[in-house]
């Protein structure tokens, strides 16, 4: 076993002993602090738990790599899965606490009066939480198969046990102080390679500033040194937009929408004590996550220039005796060519590498966009420990992410259909117990997807986004803000919305992704006013807005005591249960 | 009007000022006037890269505090604050 392996080990293993041991520590004994950690969670901490279970294994490991291939057309993740925190702070984090019930479909079916409209909500949690957690699960068993060097399954394995003693035994009280705990973890292990590479880059510890300052030993800006060397070797210049705007405003504007919209981070506000905590934690939960998000450009961009660097160091032409050996690359070369995830051809037969944008002279066929940020320690030669420590950081992020979207689907199964709808009657006990069955059956459906993970597991991203953004934001809005919305507006709004969405998605990735059932070519040229599926969430979140507000309209105002509900929790005094009606 | 209709129509009314700079650093500097805002630089950044990527981030962390330290304000002034 090398030094590395062993170092992995033993980081790895010590952050899992810390979040068993707070395991135990937190166990929750009502169905209060199952559900909402009973509602005691400071707004500091509270933000601190929403960034971890928000950053999953896509932020950790995905994103910085999207923006080192995509540049500046990947600003979309940044601004779109940040700025819906701002709609989250102010258009529903303060008065779904006021409401002080413990799950979204719960709110959806008091305040529109209707079974009806929470089974609904309760089909796109399901949808939108469960397609999510089939991309954590992945995270976590490459993370393992990596870095620990064993296979795919007992990594998947592993992971679920843990998630399984914190999310079971703790419910949210449990699954919030390991959030907190994972938060610490990834953070740190996200920022101190950023820090390393930034220095040995320009000299500057903070990569955000790095970023913008110049490179060591020359005077030119970093960023105009990263366009010179792409432009040179063929590629788009990294500050350049390549995709078309109006895909951009509205990828942005679906991906915030849809972040405001996804019930595992909604039910984080629900567990502070008060109105006020609600505003802020939202604050504190940006704090958190804006270290990250302004770290990630530091990352994307250095790391595709370290690549860049360390393989095509030569200019290009029709001499490359200057170019990289195949025969003399790095270890990490070697050991990600293992996994498939990168892939050399000698095209030319010179035995050395050459790697440019020309599709037909480029000899490396596959950078998988996933590997940049676990290589990237090891491209910049950085010590082992650090190397180390990216490994338990990208398993903190998905598990993390994992175990709130676990406790979305169990409470909801619960809550809103056992207890809601089948077996009104059940006491606190039972229901906890049920919980904690659903939790455990939530964690074996994860578990098996992971597994035998759908063909179409990178796609359905867009789904989850769609699902909220289309149905679960706007019906949240309005029966806040339009108290003229009643059951019908807002049932109609949101099949028209999931609808519209659904067909949108399915026409052009396939019926339920089945290949060969799409309906188009999944190109600009094909998309109604070049609208991608992915970006199309926020135009069914419009035709939502749009039937709800009509069809309300021109049928009967809700009654009394709803519209009483609605000014009861636009005002924060009188927090606790709202009045039984 | 009474109380608190007067106390929600201040609340939608910093609500759309919040949301209208949240609309103006992201979709505006960083979308529709990137190009235009790319002559200007920081250091080695272009402007209108730099709200994409950094400056609108920051600018949403402050306006969540900034709308919750308003809001405070505004449960005191017509007395509707939690017990």
């Amino acid at each position: 076993m090398s030094d590395l392996q062993l170092m992995t080990y033993f980081v790895v293993g010590a952050t899992f002993v810390l979040y068993i041991f707070i395991a135990i520590k937190a166990r929750a004994s009502t169905t209060g602090e199952f559900y909402v950690a009973g509602k005691g969670v400071h707004p500091v901490l509270n933000g601190m738990a929403t960034g971890a279970d928000w950053m999953s294994a896509a932020s950790f490991i995905s994103m910085a790599g999207l923006i080192a291939f995509k540049g500046y057309d990947a600003s979309v993740y940044l601004m779109g899965w940040t700025g819906g925190y701002c709609l989250l702070a102010m258009l529903l984090a303060p008065y779904l606490r006021k409401y002080g019930k413990y799950t979204v479909p719960e709110f959806i079916g008091d305040r529109y009066y209707s079974q009806f409209a929470r089974v609904v909500a309760v089909i796109c949690l399901i949808v939108a939480s469960l397609t999510y957690v089939i991309g954590q699960m992945k995270g976590i068993g490459v993370a393992f198969s990596r870095f620990l060097e064993i296979p795919f399954n007992y990594g998947l394995f592993i992971g679920m046990g843990i998630v399984f003693i914190y999310a079971v035994l703790g419910g949210m009280k449990g699954v919030t102080y390991t959030q907190i705990a994972q938060y610490c973890v990834l953070i740190f292990a996200y920022t101190v390679p950023a820090i390393f590479i930034s220095l040995q880059l320009t000299g500057n510890p903070i990569p955000q500033i790095g970023l913008g300052s110049t490179m060591t030993g020359n005077d030119m800006y970093m960023l105009d040194k990263l366009d010179l060397v792409l432009k040179d070797l063929g590629f788009a210049a990294y500050t350049a937009q390549k995709g078309s705007t109006i895909n951009m405003f509205l990828l942005t504007l679906s991906l915030m929408i849809g972040t405001a919209g996804l019930p595992h981070v909604i039910t984080r506000f629900f567990t502070v004590p008060k109105v006020k905590d609600a505003r802020s934690s939202a604050g504190w939960a940006l704090v958190f996550i804006a270290i990250l998000y302004t770290t990630a450009p530091a990352v994307g961009a250095m790391a595709r220039f370290n690549l860049m660097e360390t393989i095509q160091a030569d200019s290009i032409g029709s001499d490359t005796s200057q170019n990289l050996e195949y025969d003399k690359r790095p270890s990490w070369f070697i050991n990600w060519e293992k996994t498939g995830l990168l892939k050399f051809e000698d095209k030319n037969g010179d035995g050395r590498i050459q790697y440019v944008g020309d599709k037909a002279a480029n000899e490396m066929v596959k950078v998988d966009r996933d590997i940049m940020v676990l290589a990237n320690p090891e491209i910049a030669k950085l010590p082992n420990w650090v190397i180390a420590l990216v490994a338990a950081g990208g398993i903190a992020a998905a598990l993390s992410t994992a175990a709130g979207l676990l406790l979305a689907i169990s409470s909801a199964i619960s809550h809103d259909i056992i207890k809601g709808i089948i077996a009104k009657n059940i006491d606190d006990k039972t229901e906890l117990k049920a919980g904690r069955i659903a939790m455990a059956g939530a964690i074996g459906v994860a578990g098996y997807l992971g597994l035998h993970p759908p063909g179409f597991a990178a796609q359905v991203v867009a789904l989850a986004f769609g699902l909220a953004a289309s149905s679960i934001f706007p019906a949240l809005m309005m029966g806040i803000f339009v108290k003229r919305v009643n059951n019908i507006g807002a049932v109609c709004g949101m099949l028209a919305g999931l609808g519209t969405t659904l067909v949108y998605i399915f026409w052009f990735k396939g019926w339920l992704f089945l290949p060969g059932t799409a309906m188009a070519p999944d190109n600009a040229a094909h998309w109604l006013l070049g609208i991608s599926p992915g970006s199309f969430g926020a135009v069914g979140a419009a035709i939502n807005f749009a039937v709800a507000l009509t069809v309300s309209g021109l049928t009967k105002p809700p009654p009394e005591h709803i519209q009483e509900l609605v000014e009861h929790i636009r005002i924060p005094s009188g927090v606790g249960a709202p009045q039984e009606h | 009007m009474t109380n608190a209709q007067q106390y929600w129509q201040a609340n939608i009314r910093l609500v759309i000022g919040c949301l209208i700079v949240w609309f103006i650093v992201s979709y505006g500097c960083g979308i529709l006037f990137v190009h235009q805002l790319n002559a200007v630089r920081i250091g080695g950044y272009q402007l209108g890269f730099w709200f994409a990527q950094q400056g609108s981030i920051y600018t949403f962390v402050v306006l969540i505090f900034f709308y919750a330290g308003r809001m405070n304000q505004l449960d005191r002034k017509f007395n509707v604050e939690e017990d």
